[in-house]
């Protein structure tokens, strides 16, 4: 068990798709030997041995936005899901990090795009979909719109010997989980041991990443030291239209890209200001990233090579990006 | 004659009204009480703040006093530990002594609608 990489959990495949993203859960529990061990004892410690599965995350799909940044609406966000459907290995699960529609202080006009996300999500040929709000969503009325159509803001659910929690960061209008949300979390984790896989969602990061665009949780260090005590943690965030992979101690945080445009590199770029659209590539920067990791027999991930597809106008271009990455051997 | 008496009248006359504007228009946003520090008002009202810029000299004490128009919004910049809520109807007082020169883009961080994530101000310290 010492000599497993803490971090392979998710990075074991840690595959990841630009317009969303396709994790595959433990895609080498088959294995005997050191991986095989590994799950036995998660099992035996956590209740439920970890199957293999595989789930995809789309975010920020801003459904009701029509504007110069992306002036071809639920255009990327009804493409994405027509991608999923075609994927040969169905995923068990879609999560969505929040911002599913675009604001409105009409409520009725929220409602009516609240309603649109729930439809187009709807497609998704999946056993199982799961959301988060994003500030759009839910900053301006405290969740409450939210809650009338998707229940809870922030609640947890165990899927094949794995511990998702959904954390809420933008209902309070500030950018934090607030203590009540916190009390709930250590609460939520006490009944696992240290070992259990854990993937925990939200919209913002639950780090400083650009706290003068916004791109922090104020009480994000609280959080991650409810979970410091946990060897396998993996975050899934959105908020900052582009994809992004931190590991700040034995934690790695993933971002995936936006349903709707693209905000530029916060270290090159002077404002933030999203990628203007180009009517010649509309999905420019929506593309799929891919990311080959390059294992040898080993869970641990010492390198990986980054691919990145993007999508065009040509009919369903992306899945050969995902075909693509389901045939690495890597899988 | 005539013509030199209409001026003086003219500047007696344009003289406080000029004055009157100045101290209506500048007066309130840098302000300085005999023994205070320097007073800047700031406004919010979505989605920006009014001025948008302000500059404050390193070690220089000042007192910022935000007020709303509108809605709750935020006050935020990490480097210069801001983090300050603007309600309607209050004012918010922040003592600020700046150490280090540059430009501190803050930003409302209290979610107030569309543009939001456009709302921000900076703050030189030279």
């Amino acid at each position: 068990m010492k000599d497993v990489d803490r971090r392979s959990f998710l990075k074991i495949a840690g595959t990841s798709l630009g317009i969303g993203v396709l994790y595959s859960a433990m895609p080498a529990a088959a294995a005997s030997g050191e991986v095989g061990a590994m799950f036995d004892a998660w099992g035996k410690k956590n209740g439920e041995r970890v199957t293999p599965f595989s789930f995809i995350q789309l975010s920020d799909a801003h459904v009701g936005f029509n504007g110069p940044p992306d002036p071809l609406g639920t255009k990327a966000f009804e493409r994405a899901v027509e991608m999923v459907n075609r994927l040969p290995q169905r995923p068990d699960l879609v999560l969505f990090t929040g911002d599913l529609t675009h604001d409105s202080e009409d409520k009725d006009v929220h409602s009516r795009r609240m309603k649109q996300f729930l439809e187009i999500s709807g497609r998704l040929n999946v056993p199982l979909v799961k959301c988060v709000p994003g500030e759009h969503d839910a900053g301006l009325d405290g969740g409450a719109l939210y809650r009338d159509f998707l229940k809870e803001t922030y609640y947890s659910f165990d899927h094949r010997g794995v511990h998702f929690v959904a954390l809420d960061n933008v209902s309070r209008a500030k950018p934090e989980v607030g203590p009540e949300q916190l009390a709930w979390l250590k609460k939520d984790l006490a009944r696992f041991p240290k070992s259990a896989p854990i993937v925990v969602f939200t919209h913002r990061p639950l780090f400083d990443l650009k706290p003068e665009w916004e791109w922090f949780t104020s009480d994000g260090d609280d959080v991650m030291n409810v979970l410091a005590p946990f060897e396998n943690v993996t975050v899934l965030y959105g908020h900052i239209h582009r994809d992004d992979e931190h590991e700040l101690g034995h934690v790695h945080h993933y971002a995936a890209r936006s349903l709707i445009f693209a905000f530029p590199d916060p270290e090159k770029a002077a404002e933030k200001k999203p990628i203007a659209f180009d009517k010649d590539q509309p999905f420019k920067n929506l593309g799929i990233r891919v990311v080959h990791e390059n294992v040898a027999g080993k869970p641990a991930v010492d390198t990986a090579s980054i691919e990145d597809i993007e999508l065009t106008a040509q009919e369903f271009s992306g899945i050969n990006g995902i075909q693509q990455i389901l045939r690495n051997p890597s899988l | 004659m005539i013509r030199s008496n209409l001026l003086k009248y003219s500047l007696a006359a344009t003289l406080p009204v000029t004055l009157m504007i100045v101290l209506t228009f500048v007066a309130p946003r840098a302000a300085r009480a005999d023994d205070g520090p320097r007073v800047i008002e700031i406004t919010a009202k979505r989605f920006g703040f009014s001025p948008n810029q302000i500059t404050l000299k390193k070690g220089e004490t000042v007192k910022l006093r935000l007020t709303t128009e509108d809605v709750t919004h935020g006050f935020f910049m990490r480097a210069l530990k801001i983090d300050e809520e603007i309600d309607p109807g209050k004012t918010t007082e922040i003592t600020l002594t700046p150490q280090t020169a540059g430009t501190f883009l803050t930003i409302c961080d209290h979610f107030c609608g569309a543009n939001h994530g456009n709302m921000n101000m900076k703050i030189v310290v030279e």
